[in-house]
């Protein structure tokens, strides 16, 4: 320390050197970012160019996936992707939800911690373990009890009779929305808190003062002043469950046709593209579908992020 | 010190030796890599051999052989002759492996229910739906079959096994040639997708009701329950190694160019009607022929030494015949 304190000029000229090849190497860093991802976006369109050429904007909307006649369409992987992501954060939300505001408001001080870590602990777990641990246990329990009752249940009622139908594989898009619901929950329900912590103590205290109860504040103070944060979280989470690749494979039932069953099987783009790139010769039309679809995840998931950036500014602004 | 000096030279006599070995790379097949591996292994010391298998599916081996990343490819499916031509690569058959079907109905045990291509290729449609369908019934008399929905389960993954699998339904049934056809993938009119061999297994032991196809060495393994299939000569065969034998020496094998036989649906009472070669792809205009030379030296060895490590882990052995044929085409094609 003292001789950095008593060194020359000479040795300050050294420091700025040192300060001009750090600050180039730190913008070539945040240059390289944008490069890779640039580079990401443009090689997957220009390799999958010649199937939207082929197929034009048809390949968005065709349900056909036929690797003997060469004819592509992207609607059923979309299609999956999409269900099966909101489904999960249909069942995410809530328990996330539930989550925040035990560890917030009701739990006492000791039990934040463990909860806390235990949440974080999920988003630690690879996605593959997801992935068996759905297909070894979860599938045979859905195959066995859930689907079996939920088929008998809603036999011949309209609509819920239709979404609940099936041979009971145990796999299909309700099982893989589930699973999703578990890897996603951790982010979202980690946001939540962090959001719900920071409502100024004197609002809600205001609000017990006139004689609120937790849930009247939960809802009247706390939500309404986090909700464009709880609403980004919730986007960050959709974002994951777009692009889960193996833990959906597992137990999606790998099939491209729509089942108007929930317990049916389907297809995301990253499964279907984890499943056919081994079997893809170099310039075939299959492989350029393939990176077609993987420029649409692409795409898919950035709008989702906009839109999630773009609520959580809105709060920063406000 | 001296028996320092010994281990010395003895490490530096063993690291030379190992670098001397010369070293071959391929990839492709995951159905031919157990017995690549095992072969490879026993011929590493009367060959001077060391290979380096990559099993990253059957086409991606093609892949990687075309672009010339490795000494050869490894393929379930025979490449068509054009594909053959413009890449400059030699094909050849290294050993022979049969498809089973593997079934979960509660009651009935391995080998007792009897199924057709036909009944299959419907099954498979979802023309045939429920395991007390009258024809299931027709052709099982005996065996008690429950009203039970029937789960066709496939692979999801693109795969040599389910190009054999497909190819078959092709053969037998003219409507599943017209409206699926045969591929490593296929558009599937019913049932669900699992992910690999082990995937297909799991799905069908999972489900009651189940019905999947896997390699028979697979089955065997893992133990599942099989079934009797119908050949072509009309006759119930199990599938056991000598209907696999009986069905690769029944194939004409001199009719065929590139080796690319078809084993599906051969003649002869005996034979398993769901079966196929495995293929290796070398390069005939190799940068460095040694190593193309090198290859021939590998399986060389392996058809005239290897044939019991086949039979041991389930794989049939090529008939002799069909030897010689290849080592002629190698002394034709591959110089070195």
């Amino acid at each position: 320390m003292s001789q950095t304190a008593s060194a020359t000029p000479a040795h300050r000229a050294t420091t700025s050197t040192g300060d001009a090849i750090f600050a180039a190497a730190a913008k070539g860093c945040g240059i390289l970012v944008l490069v890779i991802l640039s580079a990401i976006i443009v090689s997957l369109f220009i390799g999958g160019l010649p199937a939207f050429r082929a197929f034009g904007f048809n390949f968005l909307v065709n349900p056909d996936w036929d690797p003997v006649r060469q004819i592509f369409g992207a609607e059923v992987p979309i299609y999956g992707t999409l269900v099966t992501a909101v489904l999960g954060i249909a069942i995410a939300v809530p328990l996330a939800f539930g989550i925040a505001f035990y560890l917030t408001e009701l739990a006492p001080e000791w039990f934040r911690r463990p909860v806390g870590t235990a949440v974080e602990l999920l988003a630690a777990v690879p996605s593959i373990i997801y992935g068996m641990w759905g297909f070894f246990v979860v599938v045979p329990i859905m195959g066995d009890y859930v689907q079996p009752f939920m088929i008998d249940l809603f036999d011949g009622v309209p609509v819920l009779g239709t979404l609940f139908a099936g041979p009971a594989f145990g796999t299909g898009i309700l099982t893989s929305a589930l699973i999703l619901a578990i890897m996603i929950l951790p982010f979202i329900a980690a946001t939540m808190r962090d959001v719900f912590l920071t409502v100024p103590a004197v609002f809600k205290e205001s609000a017990y003062g006139v004689g609120c109860t937790t849930w009247e504040v939960m809802r009247s103070i706390v939500l309404p002043y986090t909700r464009a944060s709880v609403v980004g979280g919730i986007m960050l989470g959709l974002g994951r469950a777009l692009g889960e690749t193996m833990a959906v494979t597992f137990v999606i039932g790998n099939t491209n046709r729509i089942s108007t069953s929930l317990f049916g099987p389907g297809n995301t783009i990253a499964s279907i593209v984890a499943l056919e790139f081994p079997e893809s010769p170099t310039g075939s039309l299959k492989l350029s579908s393939l990176l077609a679809l993987g420029f649409l995840l692409f795409v898919i998931s950035f709008i989702v992020l906009a839109i999630s950036r773009l609520l959580l500014r809105t709060k920063v602004k406000s | 010190m001296k028996i320092i000096t010994t281990a010395l030279v003895l490490a530096v006599a063993g690291f030379s030796a190992a670098a001397e070995a010369q070293q071959i790379t391929g990839a492709g097949s995951s159905f031919a890599a157990p017995i690549y591996g095992k072969w490879a292994e026993a011929a590493a010391a009367p060959t001077g051999l060391k290979l380096n298998y990559q099993s990253i599916g059957s086409g991606a081996g093609i892949n990687q052989i075309n672009n010339r990343t490795v000494d050869f490819g490894a393929s379930d499916m025979p490449v068509k002759p054009d594909d053959l031509a413009s890449h400059k690569l030699l094909q050849f058959p290294t050993a022979i492996g049969g498809v089973v079907m593997v079934v979960n109905i509660p009651g009935v045990e391995a080998n007792k229910l009897k199924l057709t291509g036909e009944l299959i290729a419907e099954i498979y449609q979802g023309k045939i739906t429920k395991w007390n369908d009258p024809k299931l019934v027709e052709m099982n008399k005996g065996v008690t079959l429950p009203s039970l929905a029937i789960a066709p389960v496939y692979r999801a993954d693109g795969s040599g096994t389910t190009f054999v699998f497909t190819d078959y339904l092709s053969i037998v049934d003219p409507a599943w040639k017209s409206s699926v056809g045969a591929a490593t993938s296929v558009k599937w009119p019913a049932g669900n997708g699992a992910k690999g061999s082990e995937g297909v297994a799991s799905t069908v032991k999972q489900v009651k009701g189940g019905i999947g196809y896997v390699e028979s060495a697979y089955a065997t393994q893992n133990h599942l329950v099989t079934t009797h299939l119908r050949n072509k000569a009309g006759q119930f065969v199990m599938p056991e190694m000598e209907n696999f034998a009986a069905a690769a020496a029944s194939a004409d094998w001199s009719k065929v160019q590139n080796f690319a036989i078809d084993l599906n649906d051969q003649p002869g009472a005996k034979s398993w009607p769901i079966e196929s070669a495995t293929f290796v792809l070398l390069p005939t205009d190799a940068k460095d022929p040694a190593q193309s030379k090198a290859v021939t030296k590998l399986f060389d060895w392996s058809f005239a030494n290897g044939g019991k490590i086949a039979t041991d882990l389930l794989y049939v052995p090529l008939p002799t015949t069909v030897q010689n044929q290849i080592r002629a085409a190698w002394a034709a094609q591959i110089k070195g």
